[in-house]
């Protein structure tokens, strides 16, 4: 369904991925783990379509298109979502608007009538309560005054009311406490079923007690240098990372 | 070679001066009136047009206005082919009273029929003069009078009709009253001097709207209008004017407010049309705790310029003032924000606001912004920010990410920007229509 070949990508000429691999087949689980400045941030800001980066080699597609040619929008309307490590304020730009825009124009994309507005209401409204979202915040501005929780766990809602096939979650746990990380995780599992796959990008294994993962990855200097089972991130929890990059130093 | 000569002697003398002379009593109205246009004339032959040089005039040369022929119009245009004015409004689908004036001159043709109600009074200045000289010879003229600019005196000099609110004591006037000034641009140099008095007494309330716009005719013309308020104790008024003139003519607008004790003055502007456009906006807060706001939006593009110049005078101790002007620029146009403020020494416990905010869609639009402070009292609390900036790229991408096209996600923030001061227009009618304005614009 997704499936990354050989992607060499970078800023101003600065390489960042240097020949990503990665195949995710619907239904599947996939977490990316590394430290600090492996490429893992840039990898989900690729995959959504983020300006910026110069993709100098590879491939990347999507239920066989070829999505380096597309814009975050048509990506997003071909079923892409990424959760953002550090979602947007945008002042002035009502979250339900901002929603059923969205909504509409994925659906318009897909051929699909607009839903009209007591429908979706009622739809939102269940997602939100979901993700346990404070009453006010769907007449809100957009993030706008969120604490850092509330804006996370905006992302997922978004993610569930979207309804995306592959979702990217791009450090969804990162400041959140136990409970919040328990609500976001099972939003996260709500939406998940055997058409729909999700690529969690983490630093921390406590995440994938909740979100459990089929194939863990770590990314290292811009390649995958492991690859396993979710028994990997609990041995990258007790061991850390030195030893996979030792290892994948040493000639073969 | 004559003309050429001729065309030397002309700028000697301002034609302006040299056509005053020429006026005769079905110009210059009441008798009462002479002296009043006399010194104005001389005010104006003392000032001269601004130029770059003078500081209130810094960022805006209005040399091509001076140089511009001057026909003034006294003369209402053509009604054959004008039954489209009132489709033109952009507030059409809005339930308003209108007054409607061609090319400066108010047609009763065109015009809705005022509501007959007790303690309302709403005419052309015409027969207003005949029918209420001494209201008119108290007001008319006095707020604007001590302003020492050219157009003001032009104004004062050349004007010849206009509209007159007075509201009575305690009335809440329900319906929203709407002057629509449309300018036929069928000849090069139309002036049209728009004179508007708004008195409100205690207590009383009224929405109002100015709307100056075109008709298509495509010469270059210039609309110099005025409009005094009274605000009396306790009285409420929301003003919202709509400038949306021809993009090739000019636009010179002067805003005088007298407020009084706990009354509440709220004027918006909203800049859309004309090639240069200055608005200069003064509001004497004379009497205390009373709340003056003044909010503008300008969306220019092409070469526009769009200026507003306030002085918001805090007279009077625990007034509040807040100024929120934000400007959208694209191409090479140029928006001016220039705000004074000035808080004299027995205005204690003043709370003053200035707010301008700028959103430049291209690389060659330009913003001037000065925000001016002139405090005299020890104990108040005024504040200024301005900012100048593109399109937010994290915002657009956050949009797209979602599945918003890129031209929406533009848009609506473009629209959010402006919605900022739409926001606070309070009649819900004109806000919700000028919500729509606003948005229709953008997408071009």
């Amino acid at each position: 369904m997704f499936k990354i070949q050989n992607l060499h990508a970078g800023v101003e000429g600065k390489d960042i991925l240097k020949g990503v691999n990665l195949e995710i087949n619907p239904g599947e689980v996939h977490a990316i783990m590394g430290p600090n400045g492996s490429g893992k941030s840039t990898l989900g800001h690729i995959i959504a379509g983020k300006d910026g980066y110069e993709v100098t080699e590879g491939t990347m597609d999507f239920k066989d298109k070829d999505l380096l040619d597309l814009g975050p929008d048509e990506r997003a309307h071909l079923g892409i979502f990424l959760a953002f490590q550090y979602p947007v304020e945008i002042p002035g730009v009502n979250t339900t608007y901002f929603l059923k825009s969205a909504v509409n124009e994925v659906r318009k994309a897909r051929g699909l009538a607009e839903l009209d507005a007591v429908e979706f209401l009622k739809f939102i409204k269940e997602k939100a309560a979901l993700l346990e979202l404070p009453g006010d915040f769907l007449k809100r501005a957009l993030n706008v005054g969120f604490s850092g929780g509330e804006k996370k766990r905006n992302e997922i809602f978004q993610m569930a009311v979207l309804e995306p096939t592959f979702a990217v979650l791009d450090e969804t746990d990162s400041g959140l406490d136990i409970d919040a990380l328990k609500v976001v995780s099972n939003g996260v599992n709500q939406v998940k079923s055997p058409e729909r796959s999700q690529l969690v990008i983490t630093h921390y294994q406590r995440l994938l007690d909740y979100i459990v993962p089929d194939f863990v990855h770590v990314l290292y200097d811009g390649r995958i240098i492991r690859s396993g089972g979710k028994e990997l991130a609990l041995e990258l929890e007790e061991r850390g990372y030195d030893w996979v990059i030792e290892s994948a130093a040493q000639p073969v | 070679m004559t003309s050429e000569v001729m065309g030397e002697a002309k700028f000697e003398v301002d034609p302006r001066q040299e056509i005053f002379d020429q006026l005769d009593g079905r110009h210059l109205g009441p008798k009462w009136m002479v002296p009043i246009r006399k010194s104005a004339v001389a005010r104006f032959a003392d000032a001269g047009f601004p130029t770059t040089k003078d500081e209130d005039w810094r960022f805006t040369n209005v040399s091509a206005i001076k140089e511009l022929d001057f026909k003034p119009l006294y003369e209402g245009g053509d009604l054959g082919e004008l039954s489209s004015v009132r489709d033109r409004s952009l507030l059409r689908s809005v339930d308003t009273c209108r007054l409607v004036f061609v090319d400066g001159v108010f047609s009763k043709e065109l015009s809705d029929e005022p509501a007959s109600i007790e303690g309302v009074y709403v005419a052309d200045l015409r027969s207003a003069f005949d029918s209420d000289p001494l209201y008119l010879q108290e007001h008319i003229t006095r707020y604007s009078q001590s302003d020492q600019n050219a157009f003001t005196a032009l104004n004062t000099a050349y004007f010849s009709d206009g509209a007159v609110i007075k509201i009575s004591r305690n009335v809440a006037v329900g319906q929203i009253i709407h002057l629509i000034f449309a300018s036929t641009g069928k000849e090069t140099g139309a002036t049209t001097h728009p004179r508007n008095l708004v008195t409100v007494e205690s207590g009383a309330s009224v929405t109002m709207v100015e709307e100056y716009l075109s008709l298509g005719g495509g010469a270059v013309t210039l609309t110099n209008a005025i409009s005094e308020f009274v605000v009396g104790e306790n009285a409420y008024v929301e003003h919202v004017k709509i400038q949306d003139e021809a993009d090739n003519s000019y636009h010179v607008a002067g805003i005088y407010a007298q407020l009084e004790r706990s009354s509440r003055f709220r004027s918006h502007s909203l800049a859309l049309g004309a090639k240069l456009s200055r608005n200069n906006i003064r509001t004497k807060l004379d009497g205390e705790g009373l709340e003056c706001v003044l909010n503008g939006l300008y969306i220019t593009k092409g070469d526009q310029v769009a200026d507003h110049h306030m002085i918001v005078d805090h007279a009077k101790p625990h007034c509040d003032s807040h100024e929120y002007f934000n400007g959208i620029l694209d191409g090479q146009s140029r928006g001016v924000f220039h705000g004074r403020i000035l808080v004299r020494q027995q205005a204690q416990k003043t709370d003053a606001k200035q707010t301008n905010k700028n959103l430049l869609l291209s690389d060659d639009a330009t913003a001037n912004t000065k925000p001016q402070l002139e405090i005299y009292a020890d104990d108040v609390k005024c504040t200024h920010g301005a900012t100048i900036g593109q399109m937010d790229e994290a915002a657009i991408f956050y949009l797209r990410a979602r599945g918003i096209p890129h031209v929406v996600a533009r848009r609506m923030l473009m629209h959010a920007f402006a919605g900022e001061i739409i926001d606070r227009i309070e009649s819900e009618p004109l806000r919700e229509q000028l919500d729509q304005v606003v948005w229709d614009r953008l997408e071009k």
